[in-house]
């Protein structure tokens, strides 16, 4: 699954395999946007993104030794903030400093009827992590999640 | 999986020679066709379990084993704590103690046909199933503690089920050396709301028949007899467990090379058992796994209510409760002697074999119960331990069908309703809040649980016993 390209993208986020779980994956032009198209990516593992109104704002700050690690650990954060909610997001802000990160994100209360929540994401694992530039030079950020 | 990379021992067990820096060989139990269809990582990663420290006999890879994080699920290995020995919060995952339990109901298939559907609508809308869904038991600081402490018992003093019901928990419904202490205000407010919930992915409340019986002395043991109706539950630790998981594999994972430990894989995050963080895990670990009993002994509790008004002569009694994502302390022979070791099971069941002292008096003459989850359209089975099974893989066995198909596959292959269609078709009604889930946990989404089971029957890991059939099921 992912979503749809156009020509003049920035970002976008896609899904790749795992036998029992799911992969998320952000491709930004910048570290932020790759990250900011990976949160899209969980988001849309549990539910169809364009049902999800940006209406509310949560902040989100979090740190960690590396940039792999400060990946899971936004991912991880998102996932708290969902389950402590009962909300999902479908945009996303994110600044880096060094190895610290802080996000805007904006959604709305879960609905069941109309979301239809697939799944619940348990958390954000170290399976096919990482946050890297391919060969074009953009930034590629993805882990597994576990449901 | 390459055959190549084995050496058969047995018509069921595989073996992986120590190399690199594997401390003990790798052994998997499986058929041959099982083995052909396992990925590649499950060879890795049951490789990778091997070279970490203080790991006793092998590294053990049950018959439903699949691509897990850092263990393979379905995978079990043991570690001495004298010998420098590990606990990995990977090794027992994220849904800490996510396991099954079996309730007796008293009726049969005659009693059910009736009220089926009044049945699968009054438990879709008492049991609380699905992402967002919130449950009836609120918990302040206090409780939460309390029910951290204290498991099923906990609930079970708290009017959430039968005095009786304990005798048949694992660790009797309470597990000992639970800290709450050392779990998060971030876990624990993810749970404040989840008490007696089903949660979702591949979790369920399942009304089943019992329609074959392998094994008529265990049966009777059992209580259960051909025609039988049964309830099972599949659920675990919901967001606290996850919230455990995710905080320790990060700690685990950042203080391994302060204790000299070289991970493979950062998903394997392990600390020495007798280090700072390794007790720290294990004290929340351990309220995790309370947290699950308890969970589960709402949710049956919430079940009981249902068949009162649904089915007044139904008599729920508990069966048995399993749990198959933990780390326990068990003692095992090792080279003649009795060690005490921290048994790490992976989505695998324990299935400890006749006479053991942690099997309930009234079934300890056959030996434990063991609950494998199927799908919503195949079946489950009940297992029993056996003797040969306590030197196989510390007495262990598979949990379930294992998925064989991404949820991305499913999703293209299937729509809910198409399903949910085709089951009602077959008898099976299934209630979920979402179409969509469905579609992701579609029985062809999994591999034949049968196969599975006959491999650990084969292997002598646990013995059949029945096969169940779902006729209601509830996913979240």
């Amino acid at each position: 699954m992912q979503q749809p390209r156009s020509e003049t993208e920035e970002a976008r986020w896609e899904h790749f395999p795992h036998e029992a779980d799911i992969g998320v994956r952000g491709i930004g032009s910048t570290k932020e946007k790759a990250f900011e198209a990976a949160g899209l990516a969980v988001t849309a593992v549990i539910t169809d993104l364009a049902s999800v109104s940006p209406m509310q704002a949560v902040q989100i700050a979090c740190e960690a030794p590396d940039e792999e690690l400060l990946l899971v650990d936004w991912l991880n954060a998102l996932v708290y903030e969902m389950a402590t909610r009962k909300m999902l997001f479908s945009r996303f802000t994110v600044h880096l400093n060094d190895h610290s990160l802080h996000a805007t994100a904006w959604g709305e209360p879960i609905e069941v009827a109309r979301h239809q929540p697939a799944v619940e994401v348990k958390g954000a694992t170290y399976t096919a992590l990482s946050v890297k530039r391919d060969e074009q030079g953009r930034w590629i950020a993805q882990c597994v999640v576990d449901v | 999986m390459d055959l190549k990379l084995l050496k058969r021992r047995g018509p069921d067990e595989w073996h992986i020679s120590p190399h690199g820096k594997m401390r003990v060989p790798g052994v998997i139990y499986a058929t041959e066709s099982l083995i052909r269809g396992m990925d590649e990582k499950v060879y890795e990663q049951v490789v990778n379990v091997a070279t970490l420290p203080g790991i006793m006999q092998a590294s053990y890879a049950m018959p439903d084993a699949h691509w897990g994080y850092g263990f393979p699920i379905g995978g079990v290995a043991a570690f001495d704590p004298d010998l420098g020995g590990v606990v990995s919060a990977g090794g027992v995952g994220f849904d800490i103690s996510c396991g099954v339990r079996t309730l007796r109901t008293g009726l049969t298939v005659e009693d059910l046909q009736p009220v089926k559907e009044r049945l699968a609508e009054a438990l879709f809308h008492r049991i609380p199933a699905g992402v967002g869904s919130t449950g009836l038991v609120h918990l302040d600081k206090h409780e939460m503690d309390a029910m951290l402490a204290g498991g099923a018992k906990w609930a079970v003093g708290k009017g959430y089920g039968l005095h009786e019901d304990l005798e048949f928990i694992e660790e009797r419904g309470c597990m000992a050396g639970a800290k709450p202490e050392n779990v998060s205000d971030h876990a624990k407010k993810r749970q404040q709301d989840e008490m007696g919930t089903l949660g979702s992915g591949n979790h369920y409340l399942e009304v089943q028949q019992v329609v074959t019986l392998f094994d008529a002395e265990a049966a009777a043991v059992f209580g259960i007899r051909e025609g039988d109706i049964v309830v099972s539950i599949h659920c675990g630790s919901r967001g606290l467990g996850h919230q455990i998981g995710t905080e320790f594999l990060k700690s685990m994972a950042v203080s391994a090379a302060r204790y000299h430990i070289e991970l493979p894989d950062r998903e394997l995050a392990c600390a020495p058992i007798n280090s700072e963080v390794g007790q720290d895990y294990l004290g929340a670990m351990r309220a995790a796994i309370n947290c699950a009993l308890a969970n589960r002994q709402i949710v049956t509790h919430l079940v009981r209510e249902v068949f009162a008004d649904v089915l007044p002569e139904a008599v729920l009694s508990l069966l048995y409760d399993v749990s198959h994502n933990t780390c326990k302390v068990e003692e095992h022979v090792i080279d003649g002697t009795p060690t005490r070791l921290f048994v790490h099971r992976k989505g695998a069941t324990r299935a400890f074999g006749p006479g053991h002292s942690d099997i309930p008096p009234s079934l300890r003459a056959v030996g434990q119960p063991v609950l494998i989850g199927g799908t919503m359209g195949t079946a489950s089975y009940v297992l029993v331990g056996t003797k040969e099974s306590m030197s196989l893989a510390y007495g262990s066995a598979c949990h379930g069908a294992g998925r064989s198909m991404s949820r991305h596959q499913a999703l293209r292959q299937w729509h809910g309703r198409e399903v949910v269609k085709d089951l009602a078709g077959r008898g099976i009604l299934i209630r979920s809040p979402s179409m969509r889930g469905i579609a992701e946990e579609a029985p062809g989404a999994y591999k034949d649980v049968s196969e599975v089971v006959d491999a650990a029957d084969e292997a002598g890991l646990a013995r059949k016993v029945a096969r169940l059939e779902p006729l209601i099921c509830v996913k979240g």
